[in-house]
């Protein structure tokens, strides 16, 4: 009787075993093919993308890509947020500030083999920004706002390129510089239409060779590039969505290069094996507080909250020290637009406690806004507590309401008013003028279209920021700017937070490589051995 | 037989139709819609218009119903706005790798459990059946996200045996031996609880008819004892087991979600993830329809071969 199992169990044992060899044998093939080749560099990406037509997407995840494959007519000087030419060699601004001659590269050609010239950039900007353009259609274009300011192109000859805009507005060269402006083939454009977003062709370093969805986007090196041909032979571009995953990736060996490594991650990658890499960026996390009702329409309870929060903590034990604390509404990688004599709000619990009692506040209630992720919140529900603890150590009564990114923004973008005292949040911009423009005027009132959530309102700001967007002179708008941060970080709207400090790992086989202030992903001149 | 079949799919239309009603009215009724996702910080009352006027997402709500059930009926599921691409296109393709990942951990679970059940039921109270009851509530009590990321650090970072994630090498891979390769760890640690459930119920059902009288008279007449168990009583019991088997293929598929988000397989569950913090409204309508139709197509045919099975059961 027991003889037939015993059987079975003995043919059983000798399956498992060699269902178990055969597998060991796979997993030892997968190990010998997981050092990856050299010259070939695998990039674990957040996010499948979503399309690589610069026109039409919004994403870093998607601009880490693109940045690669295309040119602007200007770009942003290495290490910095200054434009630099690109595919424009040199360019001109008349007086008033509302005409851009551009001066464009010779010899240039997209990798479809047709040539960039001036009628190539006026197509570029028609099909964005005009809706009877017979290529309008490949879009939608959602940041075609950021050039509403144009109001035509004009081909001068060949090599120049003319635009108009209908008022002065000192962001567009920067605008220029970000993905959105970003130069496509006119000829791939006309060939593919709207299928044009997994055909790209631009002018950049690498040529766009296969993308298969939800594995991986590969692309090759442009060796008639204008400005030298890249180091490397083959990008591949993998998404990662889950963090641990893409870690362990990372320490497996699967991946070359992470993006966005989580703060709790980073011990992982001490030693000689991995290179961890870090740059400010142009971030700021912040609180809003509600300036129009509640314990927060007084300045100086806005002020004790700035006192109570202790910024030093949460950078560097929530953040793990991916972040440094902010002093002010702009940060710092705008170097040049920068307040350096501003000093952060000192962490001062006592000084916060006088300035309660003086406005007459005992235990005022606080409703507080937290969400539960979201581009550039950093890690909002531990940092959220940890601000909670530190305002009620002082006094504050907070109670926290927690929310689901998207449901978050339809919740804080309208406006605090009748619901909230305090929300978090962050921006991630490319000129100075971005965020206090859009978050910070009086006609930046939700109610007016702008972001000003939390009803701050200062005639002086309105004006400095009025100014500085139609200035032409760099040096004029850096000193409007930084009077502008004065006043604000005096007049506490906000709650200034951190600044966060992007990071990548790359395995030791890379060199040369380097993040910019940007947050873009330059992949030119990085070597994989 | 043709009649029941065909019965059981007219009953499975006010089904469908059901479930485009409720995930319809869900997308619509979640906060947040697709402009803010798509422009974030940059989400002015003016850009977000202009987006609804995109999509389409500015008609009325009941008007947007009747629009999609309309082109679905025609094979036209939309675009999906997150991934510019059709849903039908990104669904089968993301759908193939679920069924492939799902596919595998259901013969597993099947076949272990069953096996197990079977050599737990015919060994009662043996060492044999100890060793397997313990395995098998371990196996249960292990969330399989855990296992997964458990497996990830044993068998990948540190051992190596195996790739950390995805179906195949980002650079050069593709052929069966890599895909096979990737699919070892999600496979195994998505058929564990699973194959636990199958075991324990595989065991009571052999049980039972192993106390039947018929298998007295089979073991009288001589017959040996692993003919009566994997011959005789197993295929009694399979009466019980089939209906829990096509419960498992259903809490296979939907527990292939977990799976694919830790080890980053490309399929529809990961996708559903994705598309619903995308607030990608047309995919995850069409993903949840079409998942839905496999499942109930699944159910429909679970029943019939339990009818060819069980004779018992009136078509």
């Amino acid at each position: 009787m027991k003889q037939g199992i015993l059987n079975w169990t003995r043919r059983g044992v000798l399956g498992a075993g060699t269902a178990l060899g055969l597998a060991m044998s796979l997993g030892l093939a997968g190990q010998a093919g997981a050092q990856t080749p050299p010259g070939v560099l695998i990039v674990g990406q957040i996010a499948e993308p979503k399309a690589l037509d610069p026109a039409a997407v919004t994403a870093v995840n998607d601009f880490r890509i693109l940045m690669n494959v295309y040119d602007g007519l200007v770009r942003y000087k290495s290490g910095t947020l200054e434009v630099e030419p690109a595919l424009a060699e040199s360019w001109e601004i008349s007086e008033d500030g509302t005409t851009y001659t551009f001066k464009l590269r010779e010899g240039v050609s997209f990798h479809d083999g047709s040539a960039f010239d001036a009628e190539a950039v006026k197509f570029n900007f028609d099909r964005m920004l005009k809706e009877d353009h017979p290529y309008h259609d490949t879009g939608p274009f959602p940041l075609a706002f950021f050039f509403s300011s144009v109001e035509e192109v004009t081909v001068v000859d060949p090599l120049t390129v003319e635009f108009q805009l209908n008022a002065p507005y000192a962001p567009f060269l920067s605008n220029l510089a970000y993905p959105t402006g970003l130069i496509v083939s006119p000829s791939a454009v006309e060939e593919y239409g709207a299928d044009y977003d997994r055909h790209p062709s631009g002018t950049g370093p690498f040529t766009f060779a296969e993308w298969e969805s939800n594995t991986h986007v590969i692309l090759n090196a442009n060796a008639d590039y204008w400005d030298g041909a890249p180091e490397l032979e083959t990008v591949v571009f993998r998404p990662i969505t889950d963090a641990n995953t893409r870690t362990a990736e990372m320490l497996a060996g699967g991946i070359d290069l992470m993006v966005e490594v989580p703060p709790v991650a980073l011990s992982e990658f001490e030693g000689d094996d991995f290179t961890v890499v870090e740059q400010a960026g142009p971030h700021v996390w912040f609180l809003i507080l509600n300036a129009k009702e509640g314990p927060f329409a007084e300045k100086a309870v806005r002020q004790a909250a700035n006192y109570a929060v202790n910024k030093t903590a949460l950078v560097e034990n929530v953040l793990e020290g991916t972040a440094d604390v902010a002093a002010g509404p702009t940060p710092p990688a705008f170097a040049w637009a920068y307040n350096e004599s501003l000093e952060p709000y000192p962490y001062d619990p006592e000084k916060a406690k006088e300035l309660l009692a003086e406005a007459g506040m005992e235990a005022p209630e606080v409703t507080f806004y937290v969400t539960e992720g979201g581009s550039g919140m950093l890690d909002p529900v531990a940092m959220g507590t940890a601000i909670q603890a530190d305002l009620e150590a002082v006094g504050f009564d907070v109670t926290i309401e927690t929310y689901e990114w998207n449901t978050f923004l339809g919740e804080v973008n309208p406006g605090l008013e009748g619901k909230a005292d305090m929300a978090e949040m962050a921006w991630m911009t490319n000129d100075p003028d971005t965020l206090p423009y859009l978050a910070l005027r009086t006609d930046a009132w939700p109610d007016k279209g702008g972001f000003n959530s939390g009803y701050y309102s200062n005639p002086e700001v309105d004006e400095l920021l009025e100014k500085a967007r139609v200035s032409t002179s760099q040096e004029e708008r850096a000193s409007l700017y930084q009077e502008m941060q004065a006043i604000v970080q005096e007049d506490a709207p906000w709650v200034f937070v951190a600044n966060w400090k992007q990071n990548a790992v790359t395995s030791s086989a890379v060199e040369d490589f380097a993040l910019e202030p940007s947050f873009f992903l330059l992949l030119k001149d990085v070597v994989k051995n | 037989m043709t009649g029941y079949i065909l019965k059981r799919l007219l009953s499975a239309v006010p089904v469908l139709l059901g479930i485009t009603v409720i995930v319809f009215l869900i997308m619509a009724m979640i906060p947040g819609d697709p402009a803010l996702a798509i422009l974030g910080a940059y989400a002015t009352p003016e850009n977000v218009a202009k987006i609804n006027r995109d999509l389409g997402l500015d008609a009325p709500l009941v008007a947007r119903y009747f629009i999609w059930l309309g082109n679905m009926l025609t094979g036209d599921f939309g675009t999906s706005f997150s991934l510019n691409r059709p849903v039908i296109d990104e669904v089968l393709d993301r759908f193939s790798a679920t069924l492939l990942l799902a596919g595998t951990s259901f013969v597993l679970c099947s076949v272990l459990g069953i096996a197990a059940g079977v050599i737990s039921a015919a060994k009662q109270y043996g060492w044999a059946d100890k060793g397997i009851t313990f395995a098998v509530l371990l196996g249960i009590s292990i969330p399989s996200f855990f296992l997964g990321m458990m497996m990830i650090l044993i068998f990948a970072v540190e051992l190596r045996w195996f790739p950390v994630s995805g179906m195949k090498m980002a650079y050069g891979g593709g052929g069966f031996a890599d895909v096979a390769n990737h699919l070892v760890m999600p496979a195994f640690a998505l058929a564990v609880v699973a194959t636990g459930v199958v075991a324990r119920l595989s065991r009571s059902a052999m049980l039972e008819v192993l106390r039947q009288d018929f298998i007295r008279t089979a073991r009288a007449k001589g017959v040996r004892e692993g003919r009566v168990v994997w011959g005789h009583a197993l295929r009694a019991a399979m009466v019980s087991i089939i209906p829990v088997l096509g419960i498992q293929a259903g809490f296979v598929l939907s527990g292939a979600v977990y799976i694919e988000m830790v080890f980053q397989w490309p399929g529809v569950g990961r996708m559903l993830v994705d598309a619903i913090l995308k607030r990608d409204i047309l995919l995850v309508q069409g993903g949840v329809v079409f998942v839905a139709a496999c499942y109930v197509l699944f159910n429909i045919a679970v029943d019939v071969a339990q009818s060819l099975l069980d004779p018992r059961i009136k078509t």
